[in-house]
């Protein structure tokens, strides 16, 4: 597990990358610390793989430093890290053999060939990918693949793994067991990963910490829990899980002041209108716009007198769930925990 | 291949990833060099010595600016062979698309792709497989006694080869030995560089074209005339150019199978010889360089260049 | 015409067309090879008087034949060599970067092919006689490799193109310098593409005559050597046994280079 004393393994001081007139990367600070399971996270755009790009060392800051292990490393090529990606396409070598791709890193370093075998069938068994060693990488599914790929760069023993969007073009299925192996091999090993995806839920599930990248800053770094229960910025609370965003007359009606803030459907209940409010929460009464049955949960719409429009999502734990249909346009109460009511700030 | 062993080979690399354009300059300067400096230099060598001018006592070129090469490349002579040569290619164009259309029509159109693929081969192979002696083959083939005299002769159009022959300028002893000749051989040679370029052309157009075509009333022919041969146009473009240019500058056909009346190639060929009279000899090439830059020039705005 | 629908039938005339023209471009090899088995050596008489294989021997024998085929051989090799090394150059320096007059790059290694044979031959020529530069093997290496680099350059980018670039990075991931990751990565996957172009190279070079008259001086390739039989009016037919052996010399390294082009283009469609 990740122990905050030690020094980071991936250190941004004020990182600025351009390209042209867009700034893909602005002015980004942040850690990665020794052994842990990081998620950069954000949607197309936000800068995520320029940054992985930037640890890798195929590209350079314009601004700002990069620092490995405590070293800066403006002037390192990416042959001279000791840090491994695993590409989004793979990037197997199509001419070699999968042993002779897994093999490649020590081979260049001069590893004899016998430890090299060792360390290529030790690695091919780490990823569950037993007897393929001869095979092409063309002869291989995705999902094979994408082991392979994960053996070439662990093979090295690197400080730090890089992954961009690694799972995202497997299938469901797949890539839920996937998740489940990067996380348990990460553990197994200790190494460092750092973790680039647009799925918010992956980030969620495999993460010891992630930052959430938004237009080439970063919106907020925490702990999967801190990320979704305490969002700091409308974009955060939006991005990552559904959420509903209260703000102006409809927040001081609600809450008192017109301060902004975040409220998770789950964490609303819906009952009959003419309830009396729970002690200790915020109540708001409205009528209920549209509902879907969503099999696990139902998820409805209710627009509120104070003026807004909420989602809100209720898990169907009873047998026979809730008249779903009946539900159209009845007058309800919505009630949530005062403290769930979460205060957002503009990114700043 | 251990980089520990080799610091300095690594450090180079290292030097020379960390500075990309360095790098590019380096990977360029070799090729460059070769044909950005020899081979645009001796163009530009060719268009200066055009302006010496060959002294006819000493027989040394003298090196001084003068337009007295280009006075002479205007004698009526000198004339005669631009123009022959520009006819010649002119027609030798003209020929080669009418003889390409067809093949490209069918192989873009209605050819199966197997089929296609071996057709492009059919193609290619005589285009890529010595133009010598393709040219030679053709010597044998229209010679006096030769294999098409016969079969005129056997099939009763004996006479009306030899009226063919005895036509002024373009008729001859043989048509080995003829301008009729020299303008087969010329269709032959150049017709895949005139196949090609039509057939990339019609592989553009898309066949629901056609099917609107025929769906708001057009005859077949009306089809071919208004909405293929237009989207052709393009490719028979680019192919002229070939045709064209590779006409205005040879010497090997009107050469072998030509009578004595000289074409530019031979032109050049003949003064930049034994005569040593190379600043006409290039006097000669800038003919066929700036016909076919005015052409190419053409030839991009009426965009061509698509169908290359 | 894009035909994914059925494909329809061709009118007849049309087909007929084509299969004249296709006869028109192919019949000739087959007379050359008719006339290299001909007895009658000293005109075109047809049909002939009668076949003999006796010119093959003969043509073994020539001792012009064999001195004209050696520089034949030797210049295309220096000259596919050059190509080889310069195309290459050319194409990972225009795949790599945008650079100012990127497209002037292709352009210009595309011009000695496009313009007239003619051209380059007097250019070069009147280089060489401006310089004071004598004829020598070297001058007709010169012409030749001129126009065979494009050949090579355009097979190299082609396949570059087709490659993606995570793999070159990939290489550089794991620990191989620049140059270990052309050697170990690049150079494999361009391994066919070199092979094709040098071998259309090989072919273009071998056959070229129209540059190799203004570069060569008293020297003669090949193709120098036939065009000097074909005025004289001896031993015919060993010119067309020495024209089958070129035409079979340059066939054979194009249908390869075609057969290495299009098995390429199938794998790589898997091979993602």
């Amino acid at each position: 597990m990740a122990d905050p004393g030690a020094a980071p393994v991936v250190r941004f001081d004020r990182v600025s990358r351009r390209f042209g007139d867009v700034l893909a990367v602005d002015d980004v600070s942040l850690e990665v610390r020794q052994g842990e399971f990081f998620s950069m996270l954000g949607p197309s755009g936000s800068g995520k793989t320029t940054c992985l790009r930037l640890i890798a060392g195929f590209d350079r800051p314009d601004r700002g430093r990069i620092e490995l292990n405590g070293r800066p490393v403006a002037d390192l090529p990416p042959y001279e890290r000791d840090v491994n990606t695993v590409f989004q396409d793979y990037a197997l070598f199509p001419h070699m053999t999968v042993g002779e791709n897994v093999g490649y890193g020590p081979r260049i370093r001069g590893v004899p060939r016998r430890e090299r075998e060792a360390r290529v069938t030790e690695m091919l068994d780490l990823v569950r990918l037993p007897g393929v060693v001869d095979r092409r990488p063309s002869q291989l599914s995705g999902g094979q693949r994408q082991r392979v790929a994960l053996a070439r760069a662990l093979v090295n023993r690197p400080r730090v793994l890089l992954l961009d969007e690694p799972l995202g073009a497997l299938d469901l299925k797949l890539r839920q067991q996937m998740q489940g192996e990067l996380k348990s091999i990460q553990e197994r090993l200790g190494i460092t990963f750092v973790h680039v995806t647009h799925d918010q839920e992956e980030a969620l599930a495999m993460s010891d910490r992630l930052a959430v990248l938004h237009q080439g800053r970063v919106e907020q770094v925490g702990t999967p829990v801190e990320i979704y229960e305490r969002p700091a910025t409308a974009f955060v609370a939006d991005f990552v899980g559904i959420s509903n965003l209260l703000e102006g007359a409809a927040a001081r009606a609600l809450r008192g002041s017109e301060e902004p803030f975040t409220i998770r459907p789950e964490k609303i209940r819906i009952l009959d209108a003419g309830a009396p409010t729970p002690a200790g929460e915020i109540a708001a009464v409205g009528r209920v716009h549209d509902v879907a049955y969503l099999g696990s949960h139902t998820r409805y719409v209710v627009a509120v007198d104070a003026g807004a429009t909420l989602t809100v999502i209720e898990q169907n734990r009873d047998a026979v769930p809730r008249d779903v249909q009946g539900a159209r346009g009845r007058r309800v109460l919505l009630a949530w925990p005062r403290e769930q009511a979460r205060p957002v700030r503009e990114p700043g | 291949m251990s980089p520990r062993r080799h610091p300095s080979a690594r450090a180079v690399s290292t030097y020379l990833f960390l500075r990309p354009r360095l790098a590019l300059l380096l990977l360029l300067a070799p090729p460059l060099l070769w044909l950005g400096v020899v081979y645009l230099g001796s163009l530009l060598a060719l268009v200066v010595q055009s302006f010496f001018h060959l002294d006819g006592f000493t027989g040394q070129v003298v090196r001084r600016f003068t337009l007295l090469t280009y006075r002479d490349l205007l004698a009526p002579a000198n004339l005669d062979i631009a123009l022959r040569t520009v006819v010649m290619a002119a027609a030798v164009t003209l020929a080669a698309a009418i003889l390409a259309f067809p093949v490209a029509y069918y192989m873009a159109r209605y050819a199966p792709p197997r089929v296609r693929a071996l057709l492009t081969l059919g193609v290619l192979l005589p285009l890529w497989s010595s133009y010598l002696v393709r040219v030679y083959s053709w010597k044998l083939i229209l010679a006096k006694e030769g294999i098409v005299s016969w079969f005129a002769w056997r099939g009763g159009l004996g006479p009306l080869l030899d009226a063919v022959l005895s036509l002024p300028v373009v008729g001859g002893p043989s048509l080995s030995v003829s301008p009729i000749g020299t303008f087969l051989t010329f269709v032959y040679v150049w017709l895949p560089y005139m196949i090609l370029p039509i057939e990339a052309a019609l592989e553009r157009v898309p066949r629901t074209l056609l099917e609107a075509s025929d769906d708001l009333g057009a005859s077949p022919a009306q089809t071919f005339r208004r909405v293929i041969l237009p989207l052709a146009f393009p490719g028979l473009v680019a192919g002229s150019i070939f045709t064209f240019s590779l006409t205005l500058g040879d010497f090997i056909v009107p050469g072998t199978l030509g009578n004595s009346s000289l074409f530019i190639g031979q032109a050049v060929l003949a003064h930049q010889g034994t005569a040593g009279n190379i600043p006409l000899a290039a006097a000669f090439t800038l003919i066929p360089m700036t016909i076919m830059a005015a052409w190419l020039l053409a030839a991009k705005r009426l965009g061509a260049f698509d169908a290359l | 015409m894009r035909s994914d629908a059925v494909v329809e039938r061709a009118p007849l005339a049309l087909r007929a067309a084509v299969l004249g023209v296709l006869l028109f471009l192919h019949l000739p090899f087959a007379i050359i090879l008719l006339y290299a088995f001909t007895t009658d050596d000293a005109s075109y008489r047809f049909p002939p008087p009668g076949l003999t294989l006796g010119w093959l021997p003969i043509a073994w024998n020539r001792e012009d034949v064999w001195t004209a085929l050696g520089l034949s051989l030797r210049v295309a090799l220096a000259a596919t060599l050059a190509a080889l090394v310069l195309g290459t150059l050319a194409a990972a320096a225009v795949h790599r970067g945008r650079f100012f007059g990127r497209e002037s790059i292709s352009f210009l290694l595309l011009l000695p092919l496009a313009l007239p044979g003619i051209v380059t031959g007097i250019a070069l020529r009147s280089a060489m006689s401006l310089l004071g530069v004598p004829f020598s093997f070297w001058t007709i290496v010169l012409g030749h490799a001129t126009f065979c680099v494009v050949v090579v350059y355009n097979n190299v980018v082609a396949r570059l193109r087709r490659t993606p670039p995570s793999l070159t990075e990939a290489s550089l991931d794991l620990g191989a310098t620049p140059w270990q990751t052309f050697a170990h990565v690049v150079l494999p996957g361009i391994a066919t593409a070199l092979l094709a172009g040098g071998m259309l190279a090989f072919a273009l070079s071998f056959d070229e005559v129209i540059v190799t008259t203004f570069t060569a001086g008293q020297q003669e390739t090949l193709p120098i050597w036939i065009y000097g039989q074909l005025t004289k009016p001896r031993q015919r037919p060993v010119t067309n046994v020495v024209a089958m052996f070129v035409v079979l010399a340059t066939s054979v390294p194009i249908l390869l280079a075609h057969r290495l082009t299009r098995g390429r283009r199938g794998a790589a469609a898997d091979a993602r």
